[in-house]
């Protein structure tokens, strides 16, 4: 799970994180106010969408008078914001941050993810904040510094002050840099996080240490044990397609392609994707229907799909396993059935009584196709896209 | 032979009271040795009870004390699987094959820390489990579809062994044991320790080798690969159309930071000398081929 930025940098605050103060609005009068309240002579606008790259989409500025303020706040509120990460249809602006303006010395980059190879939490750092970090490691990778965090101790002092000093941080500013990344390490760990990007981090002309902006990610998997963050979740960001999957425990995911695709399992559902692809046309989406293809599943998953105006077929991979081919049969039947299917449908089913459920099939009088394997129902779905 | 597991392997299952323990213990128990290799479950408030027949014990240590099971399986709830997984480590058990889906990373790392220095062996979490056909099926795989053989199987996802497993049986292949390592990012035993077993199996002739987006053990498992397997192996990647950000199901399906594309398995694979396709149709007439 994501959330905005103001909201990130809401929870580093509990960790003793410093950011610039700033307060989340909702409108241009919202803030005016918040310019008020913070006082002071510079204040930063910033658009708060889940994606990077504001700023040189337009929506991040900088103002210097409380009309400023007013003017960027109506400008960037309800904007439509391009960035790299949005993708060409941009994002709607729904939120700002209004923040005091900062005195900048230095940028730099501080990150924390997961290693899989090492299993522990690693800290990335570089003296080039504000670039991605991707941009970093393919052209200048010495810039790059790490340290794998070890579970026991948590991030320890000569291992954050030595990461501190390479990426440049003058003498009298590395305890608080350290403090910083001790308190980052402590909010990741303690809110169960993915991924941490403080990117920039800056160094202000009196020697403070600041989150300048702030990018949490977290574990699905373990929101159970945060309220508080699911809390934060914000339904705008999301497509709304995933959101609506997630409430029928379908694992959905929209892709650009016209072939929609119902699978069982992700590691198969990708491959069916694949296969979909090597025979000359693209997949809809990603979707997993997860172990148990019932009715009810399949035909909300169609449902789903269907939404899809660009959807011009349907391909459905079933493993069977320990699920029968004559109930995913009776499963799919009755799902185009309710749904009044009208874009081909072909069904590939691997399993026990696969040849009764390919029959029911053939006599439900549905203009379904059957397939022998998944390269031969990539195969069809695309002729039969394809010919239409 | 086969790996980690036979039909001497004696089981116990940790969770054997739930809806998914009771399920697939009763199909584990009826397949192949099934009954004289599940001898018992665990659950702390149910001692002294049985699961139709199989005792059930308060702890792991007594399970094995008792019965001497030196292998767990594991259907506990999310929030308790890690716990599991460490009390079964504890308790000195050779094997634990964690089935759970949705186990949070946080716990995992904690518990593949604990493990340090132990001996114990972790498969998963979020993983179907292994089976060593006609013998022993440890896990929720279906067991109709595997037949006794020579070739092994180690994969991330479940589905997708079946499936290269049912293209095994197509050419008239049987299986030596195969093994679903799962799909977490923080996980027990990865690709390329698997394939070190396959190697000193002397019952393994080749292995099919299917991996997913993310992450980098297909690439490590590849260049040892190269140096060392004595046997033949194929491979295949799932994931070549998936977006980079997006996590395709899988909490370690995900292509981040512009690593652990499907596109950059393959090369190093190829490089490696393993033969891949980039057919998801085609793991079975593949492996046929390099024998």
């Amino acid at each position: 799970m994501n959330v905005h930025e103001y909201q990130g940098k809401e929870i580093l605050r509990r960790f003793g994180v410093a950011t610039p103060r700033g307060v989340p609005c909702f409108s241009v009068a919202d803030a005016d106010a918040a310019a008020r309240e913070l006082g002071g002579k510079v204040w930063v606008v910033k658009a708060q969408i889940h994606a990077g790259g504001r700023g040189k989409g337009g929506g991040v500025k900088v103002a210097k008078s409380l009309e400023e303020v007013h003017q960027y706040a109506s400008k960037i509120l309800g904007m439509t914001l391009v960035t790299h990460q949005t993708g060409p249809e941009g994002r709607v602006v729904h939120r700002l941050l209004v923040e005091e303006g900062a005195d900048i010395r230095k940028e730099l980059y501080v990150g924390m993810v997961v290693d899989r190879g090492t299993q522990r939490v690693t800290l990335i750092a570089s003296s080039e904040g504000g670039m991605e970090i991707e941009e970093v490691a393919a052209h200048t990778p010495e810039k790059i510094h790490r340290a794998a965090i070890d579970p026991g101790v948590g991030l320890i002092d000569s291992q954050a002050e030595e990461v501190a000093r390479k990426i440049g941080v003058p003498a009298a500013s590395v305890p608080e840099a350290r403090r910083f990344m001790q308190g980052l390490y402590r909010a990741f760990y303690e809110c169960d996080a993915s991924l941490a990007e403080i990117n920039p981090l800056i160094l202000t002309g009196n020697g403070k240490v600041l989150a300048l902006d702030a990018k949490l990610n977290f574990d699905d998997n373990a929101l159970f044990r945060h309220p508080d963050i699911v809390a934060m979740r914000d339904l705008d960001e999301e497509d709304p397609a995933e959101v609506e999957a997630s409430k029928f425990d379908l694992s959905y995911i929209s892709l650009s392609g016209n072939i929609g695709c119902l699978v069982n399992g992700a590691g198969l559902a990708m491959a069916t994707m694949d296969v979909i692809k090597l025979f000359g046309a693209e997949p809809a989406n990603f979707l997993d229907v997860g172990g148990g293809a019932s009715t009810q599943k399949v035909t909300e998953a169609f449902k789903l799909m269907l939404k899809n105006p660009r959807v011009k077929g349907i391909l459905v991979n079933i493993f069977g396993g320990i699920m029968r081919c004559d109930t995913i049969a009776e499963g799919v039947i009755a799902a185009a059935r309710e749904v009044k299917l009208g874009v081909p449908l072909v069904v590939r089913m691997k399993g026990t009584n696969e040849e009764l459920g390919r029959k029911m099939l053939k006599d439900s009088g549905l203009p379904i196709i059957s397939a022998d394997n998944m390269a031969d129902a990539a195969q069809k779905i695309v002729a039969a896209v394809t010919v239409k | 032979m086969s790996i980690l597991i036979d039909k001497n392997t004696r089981v116990m299952t940790q969770g054997i009271t739930g809806k998914t323990g009771a399920f697939h213990t009763r199909l584990c128990r009826d397949y192949a040795n099934g009954k004289s290799c599940f001898v018992a479950g665990v659950n702390p408030t149910k001692a002294g009870e049985n699961f139709e027949g199989i005792p059930i014990f308060g702890s792991v240590q007594e399970a094995k004390q008792q019965t001497g099971a030196t292998v767990s399986v594991i259907y506990v709830p999310p929030p308790y699987a890690a716990g599991a997984i460490d009390e079964a480590v504890d308790a000195g058990l050779d094997l634990v094959i964690c089935i759970t889906e949705g186990v949070p990373v946080r716990d995992m790392i904690a518990t593949r820390y604990r493990m340090r220095g132990k001996k114990t062996l972790l498969v998963g979490p979020n993983c179907p489990g292994v089976i060593t056909p006609d013998e022993i099926k440890i896990g929720i795989m279906p067991g109709h579809i595997h037949k006794k053989g020579r070739i092994g199987v180690v994969s991330r996802s479940g589905t997708l062994t079946y499936e290269a497993v049912g293209q095994l049986m197509e050419q008239r292949l049987g299986q030596s044991t195969c093994v679903g390592i799962g799909g977490d990012p923080v996980n027990g035993l990865k690709h390329i320790d698997v394939m070190r077993m396959f190697n000193d199996d002397p019952d393994t002739d080749a292995v099919i080798m299917v991996g997913e987006i993310g992450g980098e053990d297909e690439e490590s498992c590849a260049r040892w690969i190269k140096w060392n397997m004595k046997k033949p192996v194929v491979g295949f990647i799932a994931g070549v159309t998936a977006p980079p950000g997006k996590r395709m199901g899988h909490a370690g399906a995900i292509i981040s930071g512009g690593k652990g594309t499907a596109a950059e398995k393959l090369a190093v694979m190829e490089e490696c000398g393993i033969k891949v396709t980039r057919n998801p149709a085609d793991m079975g007439r593949l492996l046929k081929s390099v024998l």
